[in-house]
């Protein structure tokens, strides 16, 4: 029986045809109606009004401004960035934000200042793989130099599930020790030994500082390695790191090294000292310090 | 589509109902012994592929089309079982590992094969489908390139091919998946040899691309489907990477695609978004999947597989199962509708057990479409 309707609906669409027909109209008003009732009044060409019965495959457009398609990639960038901006103000080596989905977007240009996105995001807690709604807006500057995008962001909980007593604990690990620590992570077979694991979150946080920072319309960036930890005698009371890091840029495709310098404690957080955009050695790229 | 969802359905029941351990014998044996939950070297695959061969004469056989830049072997692996009116087959093509450091694509086409060898004989539906099709999958094109991402730890996220550098230069290396003879050289490319997405310095100048060009240039006409499997970002591509030219399919390229993610997605939640790369990723040109759809292909998809960026293209080797449990199910959601979509009164015709494998199966078969039928079960949503 139910197999029976299932025929019954898609004889029923086949008739009516898809929504992307468009029918002949009658023929010209100019047509002769005085003619020989038997003679076919000839129709004259009429541009625009005379159609062809085509199934019309309409492609979307990808939609730049006013209210955006959450899927297309002008919002799902934007919506990277605010990530990375997440990332910069709660980011811990016990919390590491990702971006989860975009509900909605819009875009406006801002006379020769620049773009304006505002999102409606969730994002996820990698850690504690809790998600939450995020309001949040972003603005591209354009112009010559490179400036950075700025970012307003308001989510329902965050900062929310007390990290506290393993950042302290991590603290304590960390606070007498001064030597390069085993890098590559992940490896390559994306594995990071249980112990490593805070360290690689503090890379993700640390990196989205520079994320943030390198972030343009025409960009979407993530973390793709930290390929070594050194870290520095700690200096008031700041654990010091210096991490060499791999991000990858998904549009161009690029693997960009930089170098990294931060502090970090539980109360003050990641602080970036110094970063350093590194040559590879198969490139040409000049240095670039900031 | 309604009735094929329909199908679809009780194909998947079947599959897992029927799925039996123990095979038949020997020749699975290395197959079953190797670890498809990791990721393996080039030699492994070589020696995997000849052993799948070796163990299942009647549905497996092996071809060499093509030659690296370095002179490796590019080799398929050719699934199809022989159909007794000697009708003409069709072809679906699945190629992995045309950017080196995607480790997850390779390890995906190992599985996909795994999959057939394992269940073909205990599941109607892809022996009716293999008997009409024969599937084609290459588990690694880019030999070179992943070879290359073995080498040590800086060597990981290479992309390219390993062509070697331009006069005046040093870099090495074609992104193959620009070099295709697909509005090549228009969009999303750099003509700087050192740059990922260098296309080439002309359509198909590179001997990896140029060998699938040939192997399937010879026989667009039979090929039905043609799936390329990269990571990472969890999306499904359709034709075309050139923002101003669509696919005259378009519009059931989308419902395809969206039928295959939403399989996906009922495996572990995971979601994949479907569009055209312009929309959804970034504009390019010279994709092997764009030169399929442009010769006449009717379903070419890219599949980024798993994840959005926390480990991206170093994805951890505890979620190759889980990866490739879902992107099994997406690619078998698209094959089947293309075949059924070629094959159409087949799929009511199976129903009935043609050549079944056991008589245990057919039993159970007609009982499970008579419930369904007389319960009046609603179609996929």
């Amino acid at each position: 029986m139910g197999f029976g309707i299932i025929v019954f609906l898609a004889v029923i669409i086949g008739v009516l045809g898809s929504p992307g027909v468009t029918s002949r109209p009658e023929a010209a008003a100019s047509a002769d109606v005085s003619a020989h009732p038997n003679s076919v009044p000839e129709t004259p060409e009429i541009f625009g009004q005379e159609k062809v019965l085509v199934l019309e495959e309409v492609e979307e457009d990808v939609m730049m401004t006013g209210e955006l398609n959450p899927n297309q990639y002008p919002a799902q960038r934007a919506a990277k960035v605010v990530q990375h901006y997440l990332n910069t103000c709660y980011g811990s080596p016990y919390r590491v934000i990702g971006l989860n989905r975009v509900h909605s977007g819009n875009a406006q240009d801002v006379t020769d200042s620049g773009r304006k996105f505002q999102l409606e995001i969730s994002v996820q807690d990698f850690i504690s793989n809790k998600t939450e709604k995020c309001s949040a807006e972003v603005f591209f500057p354009s112009g010559g130099q490179q400036r950075s995008p700025q970012v307003h962001a308001s989510c329902e909980e965050l900062p929310k599930i007390n990290t506290q007593a393993q950042e302290e604990a991590l603290y304590q690990k960390y606070k007498t020790n001064q030597s390069r620590l085993s890098a590559e992570l992940p490896d390559s077979f994306g594995h990071i030994d249980p112990d490593m694991e805070p360290l690689w979150h503090l890379g993700t946080v640390a990196s989205s500082f520079i994320m943030l920072n390198e972030s343009t319309e025409n960009t979407l960036y993530n973390m793709a390695q930290v390929a070594n930890i050194t870290q520095l005698a700690t200096e008031n009371e700041q654990l010091k790191f210096d991490y060499h890091i791999l991000l990858h840029e998904m549009v161009s495709q690029e693997i960009i090294h930089w170098k990294l310098l931060f502090t970090w404690s539980p109360p003050a957080g990641v602080k970036v000292l110094q970063m350093e955009q590194l040559p590879h050695s198969h490139h040409h790229e000049p240095l670039n310090t900031r | 589509m309604t009735p094929k969802c329909w199908m679809l359905r009780l194909f998947v029941l079947i599959s897992s109902g029927l799925e039996t351990s123990g095979g038949s014998g020997g020749g699975l044996q290395s197959t079953r012994s190797y670890d498809y939950t990791k990721y393996h070297p080039m030699d492994e695959i070589y020696r995997w592929m000849e052993d799948v061969e070796r163990g299942n004469p009647e549905l497996v056989s092996s071809a060499v089309y093509g030659h690296t830049v370095e002179g490796r072997n590019i080799t398929l692996l050719k699934l199809g079982l022989d159909n007794s009116e000697g009708r003409e087959k069709k072809l679906m093509w699945v190629d992995c590992g045309i950017h080196a450091r995607e480790w997850i694509a390779p390890a995906f086409c190992q599985w996909f094969v795994k999959e057939i060898v394992h269940t073909y004989k205990t599941n109607e539906k892809l022996e009716q489908m293999l008997q009409n099709l024969d599937v084609y999958v290459t588990p690694v094109i880019n030999v070179d390139g992943y070879t290359f991402t073995w080498a040590n730890d800086s060597t990981r996220l290479w992309r390219k091919s390993r062509s070697l550098p331009l006069q005046g230069s040093n870099c090495y290396g074609v992104d193959l998946n620009r070099n295709f003879n697909a509005n090549w050289g228009t969009v999303g490319v750099s003509f700087d040899s050192c740059a990922n997405t260098y296309c080439g310095k002309s359509p198909g100048s590179e001997p990896e691309a140029r060998a699938v060009m040939d192997f399937i240039g010879r026989r667009v006409n039979q090929t039905l489907c043609f799936l390329t499997i990269h990571s990472a970002g969890q999306l499904i591509l359709l034709p075309y990477g050139h923002p101003e030219i669509s696919a005259p399919n378009y519009n059931e390229l989308v419902s395809v695609g969206e039928a295959a993610a939403a399989e996906m997605k009922k495996v572990h939640g995971m979601t994949y978004t479907v569009g055209t790369s312009p929309q959804i990723l970034y504009p390019n040109s010279g994709s092997s999947r764009d030169w399929a759809r442009l010769m006449g292909v009717p379903f070419s998809y890219t599949f980024e597989l798993r994840d959005t960026g926390e480990f991206s293209h170093l994805l951890p080797e505890e979620q190759i199962q889980p990866a490739c449990e879902e992107a099994y199910a997406g690619a078998l959601s698209i094959i089947t509708h293309v075949h059924d979509k070629t094959f159409s009164s087949a799929a009511v015709a199976a129903v009935t057990g043609v050549a079944s494998a056991s008589g245990v199966a057919v039993a159970i078969l007609s009982t499970v479409v008579s419930a369904l039928v007389t319960a009046g079960v609603s179609a996929c949503d």
